[in-house]
């Protein structure tokens, strides 16, 4: 078989020449499918040959003394300068509607906190010019599957997934428990799209962590199978927010209690905050 | 007006029938009293007495999150499904315990487990942990308690049957989707993954 010089948008051209020579019958059909694809080929040889001269026109003229080859030199085009993409937190208020989530006494429902909390959360980020989305901001029956799609779609720098519960004490910070995989694939399996971002929702953690300590929070860390935690494309983080006990000699407190709600809301605005700058320095 | 032959017919087969009652009757005591008889006569064996064994327990604790190896000797079948049930009961049988360190519903907590041989792989099993319904629904909801229970099961099976590398869990031999609203009930765990744990 003659080999073929592949120059240009080598993807396009492999796949014209993958039609053509896929069918090598001779037959009338197959003739032409043949020229079908060397029109392709050329076609797009073409459009891309042209696109490069276009783009390599400026600097021909910035040094008119180097004499334009009659031929198009088959270097890449100039690198564009990286678009920096927008800064999204995406804020997951857990359970709703008929999933009340935990009973933390009575009349608190799981439900009910979180969405305060994010709600609270929210007005914080948005003083501080971060862009949020959340994915509920009522009491509504919201599938696993829709909170994934809302953070998947938003491409968000981080997701917050916010719960309560009666037992332990301080505030439970869980990332997956999928093993890491580098993100080199373009397409994710849903159930497992968190594998390629667990490095990164480790470091976010660890800032969340930070910041609790900061506030004499106490904090424990671990790594769980959770819907839909498993399925955010994104840096994401479970956080679970317990009474706090007296055990480790701090105050105790209620989850129903102002002001250790706005010291854990305030603890986590200023990790996000800080998540940015981090964010914004990764190449 | 009934024919004379028919309610001879009728008389006899009564007759007939009452007779076949009595007759059974009196078989069965009959089968009943030598069935009696015969126990009698054997000799009696001792049910086998298997020896207290030390088993490891992986107990969670709520207030740090973390799980702790406890010994303890109890007596265990020779059956692997039947140990790895026992074990697991008493495991669970001390959460429900007034003074426990993690509290779960008393119940049976688990019903059966079935130990399969690993389709891929030459050697190690798969447990398939049975849990009650009760147990589930009293099940205090959260993702650390949540977790903490399964993280236990799953190290209490695997550190006293190694063999078991795989645990998944039904529920009434059911597939569920979440244990108590949080940890996920429908993947398969391995026993060895460290990567599922809680620490302070």
């Amino acid at each position: 078989m003659p080999s073929i010089e592949v120059r240009g948008d080598e993807a396009l051209v492999r796949h014209a020449i993958a039609v053509v020579t896929k069918v090598n019958k001779p037959c009338r059909r197959s003739r032409t499918l043949v020229v079908f694809g060397c029109l392709v080929s050329v076609a797009c040889l073409g459009g891309r040959t042209a696109g490069a001269a276009a783009q390599q026109a400026p600097t021909s003229q910035s040094s008119p003394a180097i004499p334009a080859s009659p031929l198009p030199a088959p270097f890449p085009a100039a690198p564009r300068p990286p678009a920096q993409p927008r800064f999204v937190v995406v804020l997951d208020a857990a359970h709703g509607g008929s999933d009340t989530g935990a009973r933390l006494g009575d009349p608190l429902l799981e439900k009910d906190i979180v969405l305060a909390l994010s709600v609270r959360l929210r007005s914080m980020l948005t003083a501080r010019g971060i862009a949020v989305i959340t994915t509920r901001e009522a009491d509504g029956t919201l599938l696993p599957v829709n909170r994934a799609e809302t953070a998947n779609h938003a491409l968000a720098a981080a997701c917050i997934s916010l719960h309560a519960t009666a037992t332990g004490s301080g505030v439970h910070l869980f990332t997956s428990s999928l093993p890491a995989t580098p993100p080199a694939s373009r397409f994710l399996p849903w159930q497992t799209a968190q594998s390629g971002s667990i490095t990164q929702s480790l470091r976010l953690s660890s800032e969340i962590n930070s910041a609790m300590a900061h506030a004499e929070v106490p904090v424990s860390l671990g790594r769980t199978s959770l819907q839909p935690l498993d399925s955010f494309a994104c840096p994401a983080v479970a956080v679970e927010i317990a009474p706090l006990s007296a055990a480790g000699g701090s105050q105790p407190a209620a989850l129903s209690d102002a002001s250790y709600q706005a010291r854990v809301v305030d603890a986590l605005a200023g990790a996000i905050q800080q998540w940015r700058e981090d964010w914004r320095q990764q190449p | 007006m009934i024919p004379r032959y028919q309610k001879i017919i009728f008389w006899i087969l009564l007759g007939a029938a009452i007779l076949m009652s009595i007759v059974l009757i009196r078989l069965r005591e009959r089968a009943h009293d030598r069935l009696q008889t015969a126990a009698d006569k054997m000799p009696l064996n001792a049910p086998p007495i298997a020896p207290a064994e030390t088993v490891t327990m992986l107990v969670a604790n709520d207030a740090d999150g973390s799980l702790s190896p406890v010994d303890q000797q109890i007596a265990l079948p020779e059956e692997p499904g039947a140990r790895a049930r026992i074990l697991l009961q008493r495991l669970l049988a001390g959460y429900a315990e007034p003074h426990s360190t993690h509290h779960v519903a008393a119940s049976t907590g688990v019903e059966e487990v079935f130990l399969m041989p690993l389709a891929r792989q030459k050697e190690g099993q798969m447990a398939v942990v049975n849990l009650s319904g009760a147990f589930v629904e009293g099940h205090p909801s959260g993702i650390e308690t949540e977790t903490m229970t399964l993280l236990s099961i799953i190290g209490t099976l695997h550190t006293n049957l190694p063999q078991i590398t795989q645990v998944r869990f039904v529920v009434d031999g059911q597939p569920r989707e979440t244990l108590a609203g949080h940890a996920d009930l429908t993947r398969v765990y391995l026993a060895e993954d460290k990567s599922v744990e809680v620490r302070r």
